[in-house]
């Protein structure tokens, strides 16, 4: 049995414009100890689908399919239930760093009620468990420091304690959602690096949201890569770059800038993202896709099985450059 | 955080300072006023005000023998119009009878007005956001002037149930409609405040973040929610308590409660100018000492705010 | 008593926000505020107060001035509403036309109402401009001054002067105006910070226009939609304003008129049943002020499109 079972998932906002389809059956597993890498451009509805998972979608979201985590039915939850799982057995970190920790408590009380609340331990104890998480997290002088407010802390530093917390309770799963989209370059690379001694130090399962090919490769066991709300197609990371047997990703492939070859400009797929509100009959990519056939505009492509990966496209593979 | 009071009070006390003098400039500009002579005042009231301020000296030392008696005496000296009274013993009579039911009010306005804002934040879109909503919306055209003579009509006229005026030493019954009629279009500004606030709180990144950790939703309002929340209603209230210190003159007028009002008004229309100004340098220094009180809670709550 | 500060910013934000996207920001509230059916219908009842207020007294069979002394006394009876007798809204309890007196009375509130929140917006707007746009040590007094003045009980200032300098619509209107361009103040110097460090006024400021010309013609313009917003939703505070003063008998002299001064009298003679002469002018005062403040809600809800 997976960890995490997708399956079909649906989520739809209801808005004063109508309603937005923001995921559109979408399906993945995650085994534990796994690292899955959930790729797509904003708006492609990977954020969604984990905030579906999380029983987190906005007040006026609504999912449908099957979310089970560990044989229990995620849908189905009320929130009281899912306040049993969060961070005990599943966690989240955010995207932006900056605005996820409350502004107006001690880093240590917001991390110490993690620990009080699931583990019933007292406020003291739980304390030291949380200085002994930031030392793990590499926050220098944690003792001192754990008692200041977040907006005494860098970015980077704020992402470091937001990780800390997400693993006191030690989870079996860790969604991270764009962990590292808000800071400087540099101290990405020391966050993916944390992400990843985390992943061999606790045998958490990750998955990681992102819209950074660079950021995927060498971490993650497997690449999905999402567009419109659906997935295009899902393999070993390596595989996937190697290989891309969908034209959106191998549109995304050319699109990462190489140093290694001069390619004089850079280069896009051109066109927009879709319209949520109102996506096309045929595969969500086709009006932007540069090799489609005539029934891509109508007739949306099926998720097929081959060998260890999966794809949604009309066109043969052989023919996918 | 001393530092901080300290320049707060820096502040403070020149704007009363001004204050006083800005009143005593008009006082002497008024027509009619003690110190010219369109209106005889009654000899024995002018012997009084001679002797306190010496109406021969010159404009600046009158101020200043203002200023320093004000500042140094709490003396706002003797009434224009009563031979026998000076404006502090008026003071001593009303202030206490305003100050009994402007708590009270605000009490009401902010215990009920808060509760009101985050039920209907958290029940956003259910009856009782709806009833909330309507209710704010509804106080606020009913400004104090309009409830007094409904709330009179409907208890006093129709059903009789509590007396039409008067204190009678802060007895409940006389304390009721006058804090009904203060309070109501408070309470309702700050339900909204409260209202709008929370729900903008509840949409933030770290109240999702503290959904994750799997906290239940009463420790998320209480321990996450709560501090952002009452920071634009701690702003609000600096307003709130000019406006019902205000609104005390039509309480006074209507309800014959005695209160400060009642003198300010009477004193305004006889131009008995030192009490009226007596009654506004009271008022403005609690105004500046409450605006005080709310700064400090203010950088008490939000920990970005640096002393 | 003053609209909610944080929320006009709001506007401010989205409206930069809408620039960055290319598109007409006035195009796209105008379609929002249309679709908002409560704000709609408060235009429609605001455009029926004013019509009211300005061709009502065509419709008045007497005088708001004239006096009928046979009623004097037998108001309960002889003033009550009716079409027969031509008081429409039946007669006070000095024998006038309560027809005439509410036209009259509508007409005077709004005029203070709208002439005392644009002396607010256009004080307010042009000093915190000046201020936010020269920063420094001048912003800093600029401001210090507005913190020392919100610091002060105005209505008391404003009765005092009233008293001093006698009664008059003029006075009224500066002391009205005078109080509340304080919070607008602040509003307009905060945007300012924000807008002169945009390219468009750095170009111009390179190109040596003046600093008086950078903040009419460059910084003004931009705060626009803010100050719209604002003021609609200041009018009403005036109304309310100039209500409580009258209230008091220090607004506007008999035989003139306004809503306040209205609904003093009605309430004085509730008592004895006549209540057409509350009723009357507390609907015109409670429809007038809830009008505004559905319209400004609803500007401000068309501006900045945040779910609140």
């Amino acid at each position: 049995m997976s960890l995490l079972e997708i399956e079909d998932l649906m989520v739809t906002f209801t808005t004063a414009d109508g309603d937005v389809h923001a995921v559109n059956g979408v399906s993945f597993n995650i085994d534990k100890g796994e690292t899955l890498a959930i790729v797509g451009e904003s708006g492609s509805g990977k954020s969604q689908t984990a905030f579906a998972a999380m029983g987190l979608l906005a007040k006026n979201g609504r999912a449908s399919g099957v979310a089970r985590f560990d044989g229990k039915d995620l849908l189905s939850m009320s929130q009281r239930e899912f306040n049993k799982i969060r961070s005990k057995d599943m966690a989240m970190i955010f995207q932006d760093p900056m605005t996820s920790l409350n502004p107006y408590l001690r880093v240590s009380d917001q991390m110490a009620e993690v620990l009080m609340l699931h583990n019933g331990v007292s406020k003291k104890a739980a304390i030291t468990e949380a200085v002994r998480m930031l030392d793990a997290v590499r926050i220098p002088d944690a003792r001192a420091r754990v008692t200041m407010y977040p907006h005494e802390f860098s970015g980077g530093m704020r992402q470091r304690i937001m990780i800390a917390m997400s693993l006191l309770c030690e989870p079996r799963l860790l969604i991270a959602d764009e962990p590292t989209t808000a800071l400087d370059v540099t101290v990405q690379a020391q966050i993916m690096q944390l992400l990843g001694d985390i992943r061999k130090d606790f045998g958490t399962a990750v998955i990681l949201i992102t819209h950074d090919l660079g950021v995927v490769a060498g971490f993650c066991d497997r690449t999905l890569v999402m567009y419109g709300g659906q997935v295009m197609e899902e393999g070993s990371t390596d595989d996937i770059f190697a290989r891309p047997t969908h034209p959106y990703t191998s549109g995304l492939l050319k699109a990462v800038p190489r140093l290694d070859k001069d390619e004089g400009e850079l280069v896009t797929i051109s066109g927009e993202p879709p319209d949520m509100s109102n996506l096309p009959q045929g595969c969500p990519f086709s009006p932007r896709c540069p090799v489609q056939l005539d029934r891509c505009s109508t007739q949306r492509p099926a998720l097929e099985t081959f060998g260890d990966r999966r794809r949604a496209c009309h066109l043969p593979i052989n023919e996918v450059t | 955080m001393l530092s901080f009071i300290v320049r707060r009070l820096a502040v403070a006390i020149p704007t009363l300072l001004i204050l006083v003098v800005l009143s005593f400039i008009l006082m002497y500009a008024a027509p009619g006023g003690p110190f010219n002579s369109e209106r005889p005042l009654p000899p024995e009231v002018l012997a009084n005000i001679e002797a306190k301020y010496g109406l021969d000296q010159p404009f600046w030392k009158q101020i200043v023998n203002y200023v320093v008696s004000v500042v140094t005496q709490f003396d706002f000296g003797p009434s224009f119009q009563y031979k026998d009274r000076t404006v502090n013993d008026v003071i001593a009579q009303g202030f206490p009878v305003t100050l009994t039911y402007g708590f009270w009010s605000f009490v009401v306005a902010v215990t009920i007005g808060v509760s009101l804002g985050v039920a209907a934040a958290i029940k956003q879109n259910t009856w009782i956001d709806y009833f909330a909503v309507g209710v704010s919306i509804g106080a606020q055209v009913l400004p104090n002037f309009v409830m007094a003579p409904i709330l009179l009509l409907v208890f006093t006229l129709w059903l009789g149930w509590l007396p039409g005026g008067g204190w009678n030493g802060g007895q409940w019954q006389f304390l009721i409609m006058p804090v009904i009629a203060l309070s109501t279009s408070y309470m309702a500004s700050i339900a909204r405040i409260t209202r709008s606030s929370m729900l903008e709180v509840l949409n933030t990144n770290f109240i999702r973040t503290a959904q994750a950790k799997g906290l239940p939703m009463r420790r998320v309002i209480w321990r996450h929610a709560m501090k952002p929340t009452i920071l634009p209603v701690l702003s609000y209230l600096g307003p709130a308590f000019v406006g019902m210190i205000t609104g005390s003159v039509i309480i006074d007028v209507f309800f014959s409660t005695g209160g400060i009002g009642q003198f300010f008004v009477n004193s305004a229309f006889n131009r008995d100018y030192s009490v009226i100004m007596g009654i506004t340098i009271l008022v403005g220094t609690l105004t500046i000492l409450f605006n005080l009180v709310v700064d400090i809670l203010y950088a008490w709550i939000d920990p970005k705010i640096r002393y | 008593m003053f609209p909610n500060r944080a929320a006009v910013e709001g506007v401010a934000d989205s409206m930069q926000l809408a620039e960055v996207k290319g598109r007409s920001l006035w195009a796209d509230a105008r379609i929002r505020f249309f679709r908002n059916r409560a704000a709609v219908i408060s235009l429609i009842m605001l455009a029926g107060v004013a019509a009211f207020a300005l061709f009502g007294g065509a419709l008045a069979q007497y005088e708001g001035d004239y006096v009928d002394f046979s009623l004097i006394g037998s108001n309960a009876y002889l003033g009550v509403p009716s079409i027969e007798t031509g008081h429409y809204f039946g007669t006070d309890s000095n024998g006038r036309d309560l027809f005439a007196r509410t036209v009259q009375g509508t007409g005077i509130s709004l005029m203070v109402g709208v002439i005392g929140a644009l002396v607010a917006v256009i004080v307010g707007t042009l000093y915190g401009a000046t201020a936010g746009y020269y920063g420094g040590r001048v912003d800093g007094i600029m401001m210090r001054i507005v913190d020392v003045l919100m610091s002060i009980p105005f209505m008391f200032v404003l009765i005092l002067m009233l008293v001093i300098f006698g009664r008059s619509i003029f006075m009224l209107f500066l002391g009205i105006g005078l109080i509340s361009w304080l919070d607008m103040a602040r509003i307009a110097r905060g945007q300012t910070l924000t807008i002169k460090n945009k390219e468009f006024v750095e170009v111009a400021v390179a190109t040596g226009v003046r600093p008086s010309k950078i903040i009419l013609r460059h910084i003004v313009p931009n705060l626009l939609g803010i100050v719209i917003v604002y003021a609609t939703l200041l009018v009403p505070n005036m109304i309310i304003f100039e209500s409580f003063i009258s209230f008091l008998g220090l607004g506007v002299q008999e035989p003139a008129t306004s809503l306040g001064a209205l609904i003093n009298e009605g309430s004085r003679t509730m008592q004895f049943g006549y209540y057409w002469q509350i009723a009357f002018p507390l609907f015109f005062f409670v429809a007038t002020i809830f009008a505004f403040f559905f319209v400004g809600d609803g500007l401000r809800d068309a501006l900045d499109p945040k779910d609140r």
